[in-house]
């Protein structure tokens, strides 16, 4: 019997049929496949051409992007204008530091108040645990930015925690806690320390506790025991909590903007700024590629460990 | 003796921890009920700034677009989360498998500026080769959105998928059934809670994002997080203080419900699963 012979005797709906019956696993990869390269990888070609073009102010933010093929000789001189740029002009680096310094510290801080938390967690009894669990996961299906804008009013001048310390007479004027560096760590602590406790859970969750007590039967003092025993295999839970909390809190936008105002230069602000009140897409382009460029390697081992999760 | 003290820190911390996340939404209901103007100083109880807000029609306006997009975006992102995860899991190596499960996961931790920026000049540069989307609104924020939640559907649905049984689809199989049918009849059914959840995490993720929603947004096209920023960012507001309250509120009783369900839900598949043993 020949295959191509029945098909061209056979209907639409019947071919249509048979492609499903014959290719279906090909669409299942193919569809969300198709998706993901045109709105998620195709883009940031876009976005590193556009940081290897010519900014001309005067001109719409897109014309560049037309000239690009036609001045392809020219294009070599200001590939590396735009990077120069970033290179030479001060704030940009400066920034670059800064939020990596705001989003290390960031993390740490998360570390210490999430792994008691998770240790906490797995050690309650199965109803205590549930409710704890449910405690941490409801604030994150909340509004991110209305939990940030809280915090608004609990650090302004005129806010709760300075109204409390004045009317305890600790302090007589209010102290600036809005608008600095320490409102953006509590605002990151604050919305990223679930991302934290979740994978620590999922970690401890899966321990064997018996070494703990096999450790303490042979004479180990709980710190012994905390250090080479605890520690080293909730390693692959701190790794994957520290990398959730570390790569996004890098680029955050929100947070300083709204808690650390004109005086904490982060990069996602800078960004954000340069691209919508600068005009500049060129340079905005170069800000994001390098950004990229810096959090590609965290955010790789992040993939690794999370295919090694799911394949098991 | 170390033991108590070990139990007592932990004790103290998860107190600390649980109160620092709850104290600033609590005092962001308290005041919400302020007669005051000026939020963290207490005039007097008073429900006005409640009025205020339902009174607005730019506030209506944005929560049914922020809902328009959320409802569309959770569909899709679901069916394309769910087939991502099927093939991620289930079809074994196939040609490009590193680069799709690179692009499934780099979503989850992607900072939102970039995503943001680079969704927008793809827009922009699709405009100019094929004239569409010809304007920016509904349909680029649905399509950034499904883009970013459908990376969540399919990390769901693989775990699901890695922690299941596959005796029930082994049966159906060796009973002859096509391998189409049994991903149909058997697998499907099985995900299901999977999906519930990845549609309610999308549809949540959606109403939340405030920076890839302002990027790829054009003139007219304001979804409630790009109006709440645009109102907070001068300073505090009462009547952000009482939309706070009620996104707070309808959150949590959504979570409680969902928690109800699937402990009812599964109680009764514990019952039937130990009444067929029985027959």
């Amino acid at each position: 019997m020949n295959e191509a012979d029945k098909i061209s005797h056979i209907s639409l709906a019947d071919r249509l049929n048979h492609v499903l019956q014959h290719h279906w696993k090909r669409l299942i990869v193919f569809i969300p496949y198709f998706w993901l390269f045109v709105f998620f990888l195709a883009p940031f070609f876009i976005v590193l051409k556009i940081s290897l073009s010519e900014a001309i102010i005067a001109s719409p933010p897109f014309k560049p992007m037309l000239n690009w093929a036609e001045e392809g000789i020219m294009q070599i001189r200001v590939v590396v204008d735009n990077y120069a740029y970033l290179w030479e002009d001060d704030l940009y680096v400066k920034t670059y530091l800064n939020s990596l310094k705001i989003s290390t510290i960031s993390t740490i801080l998360c570390l210490l108040l999430g792994y008691p938390i998770a240790y906490a967690i797995v050690r309650s009894s199965h109803t205590t645990k549930h409710i704890l669990l449910m405690l941490i996961i409801l604030p994150f299906w909340t509004s991110f930015l209305l939990r940030v804008y809280a915090w608004m009013g609990l650090l302004a001048d005129q806010g709760t925690i300075n109204n409390l310390l004045i009317s305890l007479g600790v302090i007589d004027d209010p102290i600036r806690l809005l608008y600095s560096e320490f409102a953006v760590y509590v605002g990151i602590v604050y919305t990223y320390v679930p991302f934290m406790i979740l994978p620590l859970y999922a970690n401890m969750e899966k321990l064997d506790w018996t070494l703990l007590e096999a450790a303490a039967d042979l004479g180990a003092k709980p710190m012994t025991t905390f250090f080479t025993v605890t520690l080293p295999m909730t390693t692959p839970g701190i790794i994957a909590g520290a990398l959730l909390v570390f790569i996004p809190a890098t680029g955050e936008f929100v947070i300083p903007d709204l808690l650390g105002g004109g005086n904490v230069l982060m990069i996602g602000r800078l960004l954000y700024n340069e691209f919508n009140a600068n005009v500049d897409w060129p340079v905005a382009s170069a800000v994001a590629m390098v950004l990229l460029v810096v959090l590609v390697l965290p955010m790789m081992l992040y993939q690794h460990i999370q295919s090694k999760e799911t394949e098991g | 003796m170390s033991n108590g003290r070990q139990s007592r820190f932990l004790f103290i911390t998860t107190c600390f921890g649980i109160a620092f996340l709850y104290i600033p939404m609590i005092m962001l209901i308290i005041y919400s009920f302020n007669k005051s103007k000026i939020v963290p100083i207490w005039g007097g109880f008073s429900t006005k700034w409640y009025g205020v807000l339902f009174a607005s029609e730019e506030v209506w306006e944005s929560v049914t677009l922020s809902l328009k997009v959320a409802v569309v975006n959770a569909c899709f992102a679901t069916i394309l989360g769910t087939l991502a995860g099927l093939a991620l899991v289930r079809f074994g190596r196939f040609k490009g498998r590193t680069l799709f499960s690179g692009m499934i996961s780099a979503p989850l931790v992607m900072p939102e500026v970039i995503t943001g920026l680079s969704l927008l000049l793809m827009f922009i540069t699709l405009k100019e080769f094929i004239g569409w989307p010809d304007k920016r609104g509904f349909t680029t924020i649905t399509i950034a959105h499904i883009t970013f939640s459908m990376a969540y559907v399919a990390v769901i649905i693989q775990s699901r998928l890695a922690g299941m049984a596959q005796d029930l689809e082994e049966a159906a199989q060796d009973l002859g059934a096509k391998p189409l049918r049994v991903l149909i009849d058997i697998t499907l059914p099985l995900l299901a809670p999977g999906m519930v959840a990845g549609w309610l995490l999308s549809f949540t993720l959606s109403l939340d994002d405030l920076i890839i929603a302002s990027f790829v947004s054009g003139p007219g096209a304001v979804t409630l997080p790009m109006l709440i920023y645009s109102r907070v960012r001068l300073g505090l507001r009462p009547d952000i203080n009482a939309l706070a309250t009620i996104i707070i509120l309808v959150v949590a009783i959504g979570v409680l419900l969902a928690a109800w369900i699937m402990f009812r839900q599964q109680k009764q598949r514990e019952l039937e699963l130990s009444m067929s043993e029985e027959n």
